[in-house]
């Protein structure tokens, strides 16, 4: 039922008649484009071109264009060419598809080593104006903090519970899981190594020490700066993006006290408590090792894990957990205030929104180490 | 391309035919046995009030709502029984303009028109270019925003340029829900133009769900009305305007409509409008 779009040539002096024929719809694609083309080649050097459209069945935008598009760099080229025996639809067809000067505008000159230059500037610049936005971010949602804790009654309760559930609540199967297993390999991987010293006791001072100071609190942070920082993201950037966050505002109502301060108490107040349960978790695991891989009894391993670490222990991994919070919902705030009216500048910041706060929660467990270490905690 | 409408209602020139449509989500059924013919050719206006199920019906005639039961045939293809294959076929056929535009967020304009030319036709960049280019003239958007993303166009760039994307194939058929809600009269009346210009020149047939009365009188050959599940009354202006149904005669006789009716008459010179 489709024909092929072609043409045939007749020549009657310096006249050059195209009889086209077939359907030229946008279906034949490419065969379509290169009849076009060859029309041009077939009139070359005549005086006068006619492209007579009689025998065309079937004509669409894309073969009108097409076809006036040939007529046009004919004219161009010193061809004196017109269209003839174009019944009534066709005629309208060319009049709105008649060719138009499509020519992209020059983009600018570029050169290699200044864009290279220009990118490089342009993210330095980038990264600073980061910076102050964050310290700017911050110092606002302290105040909207505070302003939850002196007017508490206008506090939003009920969203707080649901981010707490959200947040805490449903992420401590998979916290306790991963705490667990850590808690496995640690133990595994002091006993085999300290056996060697007959030093395999001291398995369980490395144990204590490093589930509650680091690896505790850092693992769960991490998880939940997947888990939860990239939820708070898409959340809001979504918002973002289909103007929600504009009709809060025009409400009289800040983002900042209705989006933003619920899910970051609800961080600070969750993320401690995983980072209890997933010390438990990773103690637990420790233990489970010991006895089966070390022969050494619960009684043993509990003995020996309270000479070996003191409460403080214990509080330097407890008390890095709310500021790990509060790194995570900023970023994860931020990052979705920052979305523009794109699903892909969602996506993307999503992604920053994941790397940057666990990049972050690194830096300040870096600096918590330094300054622990300092005041010999 | 051109095909003059025939004046056979039910027969094989009916490009959308529905019959005994049954639609519901959970427990609240929004079509009750709904039938509806759209010829060949024509420009049928689907009218109703919100949230009577014109978007619904739109979506289910376009598979992406699942209906109950009843039977649906697009191109006397019934959708029931097409395979992938066809039903890609079908597709390519047909250009959709949803409510809210749902433009790709992520394309420029250009590159939106451009989206289903990449996907089912074999053109040169060059070409598909120019022809982006022609489409968003012929909608009446300025050059410079083909280069725009949708969130830098206003709500009435926002309504072309979802028209120049269902257009981009030259369909033979284009579904459009609400093309002129939103615009100013004027926009809309060029709108109107537009689509009845489009519709002359490449033989379409186009199904349009609108409110608004100024398009149902300039262009659209036909009217549907919906209400409680069923296509109420069907037909000219003039059988709208005589129709006895309370809904129809409030929203053609109502305020709004009596001034048109009146104005328009030397157009139309219904019998009925005469006694208004
Ligand atoms: N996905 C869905 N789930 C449940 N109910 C729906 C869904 N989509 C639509 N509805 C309901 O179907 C009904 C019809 O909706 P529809 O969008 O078709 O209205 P409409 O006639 O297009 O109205 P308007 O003129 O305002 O656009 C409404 O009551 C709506 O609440
Ligand atoms: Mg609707």
């Amino acid at each position: 039922m489709h024909a092929k779009p072609g043409f045939a040539v007749e020549r009657a002096g310096d006249e050059t008649r195209l009889n086209l024929g077939g359907d030229w719809t946008l279906e034949s694609g490419a065969e379509m484009e290169r009849a076009s083309d060859s029309l041009i080649g077939a009139a070359a050097g005549a005086r006068a071109a006619v492209i007579d459209l009689a025998n065309v069945e079937r004509m669409d935008t894309g073969g009108a264009w097409l076809i006036d598009r040939a007529r046009k760099i004919l004219q161009n080229a010193g061809v004196d060419s017109q269209i003839a025996n174009a019944r009534t639809a066709q005629s309208t067809l060319l009049e709105a598809a008649h060719w138009r000067d499509f020519e992209p505008p020059k983009p600018p000159p570029s050169h290699p080593l200044s864009d290279m230059l220009a990118d490089v500037g342009a993210s330095v610049v980038g990264a600073w104006h980061d910076l102050l936005h964050g310290i700017g971010f911050l110092g606002e949602s302290v105040v909207a903090l505070l302003r939850a804790l002196a007017r508490p009654h206008l506090f939003r309760m009920t969203s707080l519970i649901y981010h707490l559930e959200s947040f805490g609540l449903r992420s401590v199967p998979i916290i306790l899981l991963i705490n667990f297993l850590v808690g496995c390999i640690v133990a595994q991987q002091g006993i085999f190594q300290l056996r060697y010293f007959g030093a395999e006791t001291f398995a369980v001072n490395m144990i204590g020490i490093l589930i509650l100071r680091e690896m505790g609190v850092l693992l769960t942070s991490i998880m939940i700066a997947g888990r939860s920082g990239s939820a708070i993201t898409a959340e809001i950037g979504s918002m973002k993006m289909r103007e929600e966050i504009d009709a809060l505002k025009v409400m009289g109502l800040s983002p900042m006290d209705v989006l933003v301060t619920p899910r970051l108490l609800a961080l600070i107040v969750a993320l401690p408590l995983l980072t209890f349960l997933a010390d438990m978790a990773g103690i637990f695991g420790g233990l489970v090792v010991s006895w089966g891989y070390a022969g050494l009894s619960p009684d043993a391993f509990l003995d020996r894990l309270k000479t070996a670490i003191g409460f403080n222990t214990f509080m330097v991994g407890l008390i890095k957990a709310p500021f790990m919070a509060l790194v995570i919902g900023l970023i994860g705030a931020m990052e979705g205030l920052a979305v523009q009216g794109s699903a892909e500048s969602l996506g993307r910041q999503v992604t920053s929104s994941v790397v940057k706060s666990i990049f972050m929660v690194i830096v300040v467990d870096g600096l918590f180490a330094m300054f622990f270490a300092a005041i010999e905690y | 391309m051109t095909v003059e409408p025939s004046d056979e209602t039910k027969g094989p020139d009916a490009i959308i035919r529905v019959r005994d449509l049954v639609v519901a989500f959970g427990p609240k059924t929004i079509m009750r046995g709904l039938d509806l013919d759209v010829r060949r050719g024509e420009v049928l206006g689907f009218v109703g009030g919100s949230g009577q199920g014109k978007s619904v019906l739109t979506r289910t005639i376009l598979g992406l709502v699942q209906k109950r039961s009843g039977k649906i045939e697009v191109f006397g293809k019934d959708l029931d029984k097409v395979d992938m294959d066809e039903r890609r076929a079908l597709e390519r056929r047909y250009g959709v303009m949803f409510q809210q535009g749902a433009l790709f967020s992520g394309l420029t304009v250009k590159q939106n028109v451009q989206a289903p030319m990449r996907e089912h036709l074999h053109l040169s960049q060059r070409l598909m270019d120019e022809l982006a280019l022609l489409k968003i003239e012929l909608v009446g958007l300025p050059r410079d925003a083909a280069d725009k993303f949708p969130s830098q166009l206003s709500g009435g760039m926002i309504k072309r340029a979802a028209l120049a994307r269902a257009l981009a194939l030259d369909p033979e058929l284009v579904f459009l829900d609400e093309p002129t809600s939103g615009l100013d009269p004027i926009g809309a009346a060029e709108f109107d133009d537009l689509i009845q210009t489009l519709q002359r020149t490449l033989g379409l047939t186009v199904f349009m769900v609108t409110h608004d009365l100024d398009s149902l009188y300039a262009i659209c050959d036909r009217i549907a009305a919906l209400a409680e599940g069923k296509v109420i009354a069907e037909g000219t202006i003039q059988t709208m305007l005589s129709s006895q149904h309370s809904w129809v005669k409030a929203y053609f006789r109502g305020k709004r409509g009596r001034v048109l009716a009146l104005t328009r008459d030397d157009r139309h010179t219904p019998a009925t409008a005469g006694g208004l």
